[in-house]
């Protein structure tokens, strides 16, 4: 996977540090990403004497260069003398500070020297210049990014290369750029970006295909995309092949497989009509990758399953709720529990996001409600509530869908017994899952009148009398409240026990 | 049974209310939550996925009657509804942040970098190339610079097959020359697109005002270029004090006679069986290529002959 290449982390740097580092990231992408502004870049960074701490080791990074330090640095670059490798090594190092590199680039002269050299036979120069005009590709900056605007025709020309480890390096860099700056997706568009990761995409190795995925799911974020990128990449060899090494990732890579799996997300959640991805048969292909990672799981978990699960679960469900085709298969229900199972309690948010797919599985499938039951999996989603807000919201509403499909799947959830888990529900504040929560009651009062009944003796009278001054709220209690009072009438459908009923 | 504190410990008031039947699915705060207990999953599970559940005859399953979804009783609202959520919905803001930190190299699972196996010492294996190397990387890399996709008559290297193959169409193969005069034969460099010119100039200015290409774009040289200066012609700015340059790049530039290839020099020449990475299937004129063991040596100095006259 893609951690393989980095620095090892500072000897002596504290878990602690490390976590309070983590929480400010997290912190930060947060804010970014309500501002709808969530960029993030990777970075490779060689295994060296000069790099120990890592990305992050802030002792790693050097200090910035003073405007004539860097000058000298260039000059000694472009002399052609014995230690012209040496000196660009110097150079990249200092390149790794942000500072320095905005000073590089306002130099005359400095990005086309650094061109000549990346394009220049020499391979180690090369591969040298090449590191340099990564770490350039990194900055925050978007001026830099553009500064590096010339030798974009050549990271594309070098992606038909043979060589891995430059190629990917290649593919770094342009993806690191493509994210930075509008003005670059310009030049690299008309300059043939989506052909070539077409080809790219056709390479036996790992390292370059999740190269290729990670400037793919670069492109497809911009906000342009919809329009300027999508639509020639729905028309290339590229959903084919992505598709292909999303399902293939447990065997053949799961960086790779991580990659294209957001990528495909990304074009999914944007683009109006999928029907070139449904063509390809995605929900059939993607189905199976569930089942697949669900029945490998727990003897091997590899790490970062859930970054490939969650992607996957999202395409899927974002293609369920596009079209009206019904995944009949029952062992999807039982792939997304066991998954969770392994992976819910490392990550939660894994559940709301079940809770979504299995949300729109359920909608209008008996099927799967009666399924869902049959397998014994509902005291299993009951336990999702307390995962997030939303994630209560969806597992009532899916126990909702499950009620509105008729008596006989509700007989079956009032004698799971759901009722008694509904009343500590009716005494949390949330309005949104109280309001859902009053649906689920008024469906299952309806089909079984007899749960009415069932629901005062419990004391769920007081818990609806509470809601009746909440505005949202105040209808549907007293709504229901006037049902649970009201006289049992003639036999309902729920005190049989025959099945033939809708 | 759900644990004691289910979401939320916040008090209600001050909540803002919410208009009423509403379905979005709004974002919240977080607050603190508990532990997530392990999952009650019936025993067998894995087994019915992996051998596929039988169809289990006593389960009763609601007949499929054709369904109008009922409507719904107002006060109540409630219908069954496929979500769709864009790219910002709040319910994908964790997942989101998550991708991100394992971008930016902060989910600390991740950490463990397995050692990049070292090697001993060894030289590049095309006989005459002394190059030297600790690494397979730094071997692939030089050998692919310089050996791999080489024009077997101006010695020329180009970064990928395709420039290559158009190379020898257009300085060597006098065929090519005639039919240019007739039809359009020089094709776009850039993957993809379909043109072509009557002449590498109009070609060039296509790559420029369509593709944005660099007007300098090192990889397509015109072929008939008297001896120029290098510096105009050369992308980078340098001074004269240019050594290691001069000896490669310099050597590219100027003119180098495109060797008449008679019938006597068409070799078919297969590939160097020893790749050190397994290719691509390539497109491949084959009586172009270098036997494998003709090597050229970076920094050797390239034979420049004066232009000769066409006969």
């Amino acid at each position: 996977m893609w951690g393989r290449r980095r620095g090892r982390r500072g000897a002596g740097r504290g878990a602690e540090e490390l976590r309070a580092r983590r929480r400010e990231r997290e912190a930060a992408l947060r804010k970014a990403r309500r501002e709808e502004q969530l960029v993030s870049k990777r970075l490779l960074r060689e295994d060296s004497a000069a790099e120990e701490g890592g990305q992050d080791g802030a002792d790693a990074v050097p200090d910035p260069l003073s405007e004539d330090e860097v000058l000298e640095l260039l000059r000694a670059v472009q002399r052609g003398s014995e230690d012209r490798k040496g000196s660009l090594g110097r150079l990249r190092r200092a390149l790794q500070n942000e500072e320095t590199q905005q000073k590089f680039v306002r130099l005359e002269g400095s990005v086309r020297t650094l061109t000549g050299l990346f394009t220049s036979s020499l391979a180690d120069m090369q591969l040298e210049a090449a590191r340099c005009l990564h770490e350039l590709s990194h900055s925050s900056d978007p001026t830099v990014a553009e500064a590096c605007l010339p030798v974009t025709s050549y990271l594309l020309t070098y992606l038909s290369g043979h060589s891995v480890e430059f190629t990917e390096l290649c593919l770094y860099t342009l993806g690191n750029l493509v994210v930075e700056s509008e003005a670059v997706r310009k030049r690299l568009l008309p300059q043939g970006i989506i052909p070539v990761l077409a080809s790219c995409i056709q390479s036996p190795h790992e390292a370059v295909l999740e190269g290729v995925g990670y400037v793919l799911s670069q492109l497809l974020q911009a906000k342009e995309s919809p329009v300027e990128i999508i639509p020639q990449v729905l028309d290339s060899v590229l959903p084919q092949h992505m598709l292909r090494l999303v399902c293939s990732g447990l065997k053949a890579g799961l960086g790779a497989a991580v990659e294209f799996a957001w990528c495909l997300h990304y074009i999914i959640c944007r683009h109006k009509s999928n029907t070139v991805l449904l063509a390809l048969g995605a929900v059939p292909a993607l189905t199976s990758l569930l089942l697949d990672l669900a029945s490998e799981i727990p003897q091997d978990a590899p790490e970062g399953l859930e970054l490939l699960m969650c992607p996957v679960l999202r395409c899927l469900s974002n293609l369920l709720a596009e079209t009206g085709c019904q995944v009949r298969d029952e062992r999807l229900l039982i792939a997304l529990f066991l998954l969770l199972q392994c992976l819910l309690q490392q990550h939660l948010f894994l559940g709301q996001e079940c809770l979504w797919l299995l949300n729109n599985l359920t909608a209008d499938d008996p099927f799967l409600c009666s399924a869902l039951l049959s397998l014994d999996l509902l005291p299993a989603l009951l336990q999702l509530l307390p995962c997030s807000q939303m994630a209560s919201v969806l597992v009532l509403t899916v126990l909702c869908n499950i009620a509105e499909k008729g008596p006989f799947l509700c007989q079956r959830l009032l004698q799971q017994p759901v009722l008694p888990l509904l009343l500590p529900i009716l005494t949390q504040p949330d309005p949104e899952a109280l309001g859902q929560c009053l649906e689920l009651l008024h469906l299952l009062f309806l089909h079984c009148p007899q749960a009415a009944a069932d629901f005062t003796r419990q004391g769920g009278n007081q818990a609806l009398e509470q809601h009746q001054s909440i505005p949202e709220l105040q209808e549907r209690a007293q709504a229901l409240l006037h049902m649970v009072r009201q006289p049992l009438g003639a036999p309902s459908p729920c005190h049989t026990t025959l099945p033939a009923f809708s | 049974m759900l644990p004691a504190s289910a979401c939320g410990t916040r008090g209600r008031a001050g909540m803002p209310p919410r208009a009423p039947g509403s379905a979005s699915l709004a974002a919240r705060t977080r607050s603190a939550r508990p532990a997530m207990a392990a999952l009650p999953l019936p025993p067998g599970l894995l087994r019915r996925l992996r051998e596929g559940t039988p169809q289990d005859p006593a389960r009763e399953i609601p007949p499929e009657s054709p369904r109008r979804p009922p409507q719904p009783l107002p006060p109540f609202s409630f219908a069954p509804r496929r979500l769709r959520l864009g790219p910002q919905h709040p319910l994908l803001e964790d997942g989101d942040v998550h991708r991100h930190l394992y971008l930016q190299g902060v989910l600390s699972s991740l950490e463990d970098v397995a050692e990049r196996p070292k090697v001993s010492e060894f030289s590049c294996h095309i006989s005459g190339c002394c190059q030297v190397f600790d690494t397979l990387e730094g071997y692939e890399h030089h050998y692919n610079a310089l050996h791999r996709n080489v024009c077997s008559f101006c010695k020329r290297s180009f970064p990928s097959g395709n420039l290559l193959d158009i190379h020898i169409l257009e300085w060597h193969d006098s065929l090519f020359q005639i039919m240019a005069e007739k039809q359009n034969m020089y094709k776009c460099l850039v993957e993809g697109c379909p043109e072509k010119f009557k002449s590498s100039k109009d070609r060039k200015d296509h790559l420029v005002t369509v593709h944005l290409y660099p007007a300098d774009f090192r990889f397509d040289r015109p072929k008939k270029v008297k001896s120029v200066p290098k510096h105009t012609s050369c992308p980078m700015e340098q001074g004269p004090s240019v050594p290691m340059e001069v000896s490669v790049e310099t050597a590219e530039q100027l003119q180098l006679d495109p060797m008449e290839t008679g019938p006597g020099e068409d070799m078919e020449i297969p590939q160097p069986a020893a790749s050190p990475v397994p290719s691509l299937p390539e497109k491949r004129l084959y009586k172009s290529r270098i036997p494998s063991t003709i090597c050229f040596g970076q920094g050797a100095t390239r034979g420049f002959k004066g232009p000769r006259k066409k006969v």
